[in-house]
């Protein structure tokens, strides 16, 4: 079957030139790729499918003599999915070959009905597994960002802020769920060791609902906090949370709770022994001139 | 018999956790807290746990126990020192030790405890600042 390599080898060019006029309303994005890139990689890709279907296995592209064109195909379509293609754009990228090539075919063999099916059939069976290769790649490449991405957001959004000698802030953006919790939980209490604070003020304002799952895992933390000699404060308790807690019959009554930040951190000063005065004949409203004192 | 050590500083017992606790060191323990408090006559006792790094349900069930005794016998408990995996895992357990008191370190749990002597006491204020 080393025909259909034979007529895929002879026309390549044509192969080429016709399978860029093709691909050039579905597939090329000028906003995301370039024509010089696109002609680049039509050629490779062809000429690593003449080297495999003038191998032995001319229709199995899972056969090692495809390997060149897999790579290709897999590098092609990894790199479309991390630049914003959508998966059909990635898979016309292979499709919009079957009309020139078998436009070809139908060229060469036009004398013999049978050698014209049994072609214009392998070509069309290959040119198929080659796409879903294609495909395979871009959802694996885009589950990999997804996934990256997760892990990334796990590590990144719970940062532990030291606001005062002995205490320390958290302010948690998103939902928390059980992996999250663990993170945020092991994060906090590191810190509470680390510096040797004794107030730690967890602030809400950045979680967008506060169900029973997500007040239980608080609590875990607080609990854990406790038990480690540190006193914890909830602070950033929006007016519909309040009420959703309530609603749900969440018991919070055994911790403190702020409805800002700024309350939270005068309580934690205030039973911390300290005050905040402003220094006489300073401006007022200037804050920064106000100074911390610790009470005698 | 292997035994933890119990010291006595003026109205309190220290307790420092320094090996890993086997049930059978955590009943003796038991023992030995009730009796040194009624001996002598003891207001507080203070537990350092910072060494102590595997904990099961157990020496929590220990831990509550002690304070639940002491304060039978008129003495404070505070716990100090807990490593913040042993925290997780007592959480875990669903144990949160809620009678037992706890600072971050065996200064601030004598600080806790000369405060709460201080507020029964009165008198007993002027230690603090020895």
């Amino acid at each position: 079957m080393s025909n259909l390599g034979e007529i895929i080898s002879r026309n390549e060019e044509a192969i080429r030139a016709d399978w860029m006029k093709h691909m050039t309303s579905s597939v090329q994005r000028a906003d995301l790729i370039s024509k010089v890139e696109l002609e680049e990689q039509s050629k490779d890709l062809l000429k690593a499918i003449v080297r495999g279907v003038s191998s032995g296995q001319p229709d199995d592209p899972s056969g090692p003599a495809w390997s060149t064109a897999r790579e290709l195909l897999q590098d092609i379509s990894a790199s479309r999915a991390r630049q914003g293609f959508t998966p059909s754009e990635t898979a016309t990228f292979v499709l919009s070959l079957k009309q020139p090539l078998l436009a070809v075919i139908r060229r060469d063999l036009s004398g013999s009905q049978d050698e014209l099916f049994d072609a214009i059939w392998k070509s069309t069976a290959l040119l198929d597994k080659l796409s879903l290769i294609t495909i395979e790649t871009f959802m694996a490449t885009r589950e990999e960002v997804i996934s990256r991405q997760q892990q990334e957001l796990l590590e990144l959004s719970t940062p532990v802020v030291k606001l005062w000698d002995g205490i320390l802030a958290l302010p948690i953006i998103g939902t928390l769920d059980s992996s999250r919790t663990q993170v945020v939980m092991e994060e906090l209490l590191q810190t509470v060791v680390a510096t040797n604070s004794r107030f730690a003020i967890i602030d809400i304002t950045g979680v967008p609902t506060v169900d029973t799952l997500v007040a239980q895992h608080l609590l875990k933390t607080i609990t854990a906090a406790r038990l480690m000699g540190a006193e914890c404060i909830i602070s950033g308790v929006r007016p519909q949370i309040a009420q959703t807690i309530v609603h749900l019959g969440i018991n919070l009554e055994d911790v403190i709770t702020k409805a800002k930040l700024a309350d939270a951190f005068a309580l934690a000063l205030q039973k911390s022994g300290r005050t905040v005065v402003r220094v006489s004949g300073a401006p007022s409203g200037n804050a920064v001139t106000a100074t911390l004192q610790k009470e005698g | 018999m292997e035994r933890i050590p119990i010291l006595r500083m003026g109205p309190f017992l220290l307790i420092t956790i320094q090996v890993d606790m086997h049930d059978k060191l955590a009943m003796q323990l038991q023992d030995d807290v009730a009796q040194r408090i009624s001996d002598w006559g003891s207001s507080g006792v203070l537990i350092d746990i910072s060494s102590l790094e595997i904990v099961d349900s157990f020496i929590g069930r220990m831990l509550a126990n002690i304070a639940a005794m002491s304060r039978v016998l008129g003495a404070d408990t505070v716990v100090v020192g807990m490593q913040p995996a042993v925290a997780i895992t007592l959480v875990e357990l669903g144990m949160s030790l809620p009678g037992v008191r706890t600072a971050l370190n065996v200064e601030s749990g004598m600080e806790l405890l000369y405060g709460t002597l201080g507020t029964y006491l009165g008198a007993a204020h002027d230690r603090s600042e020895v």
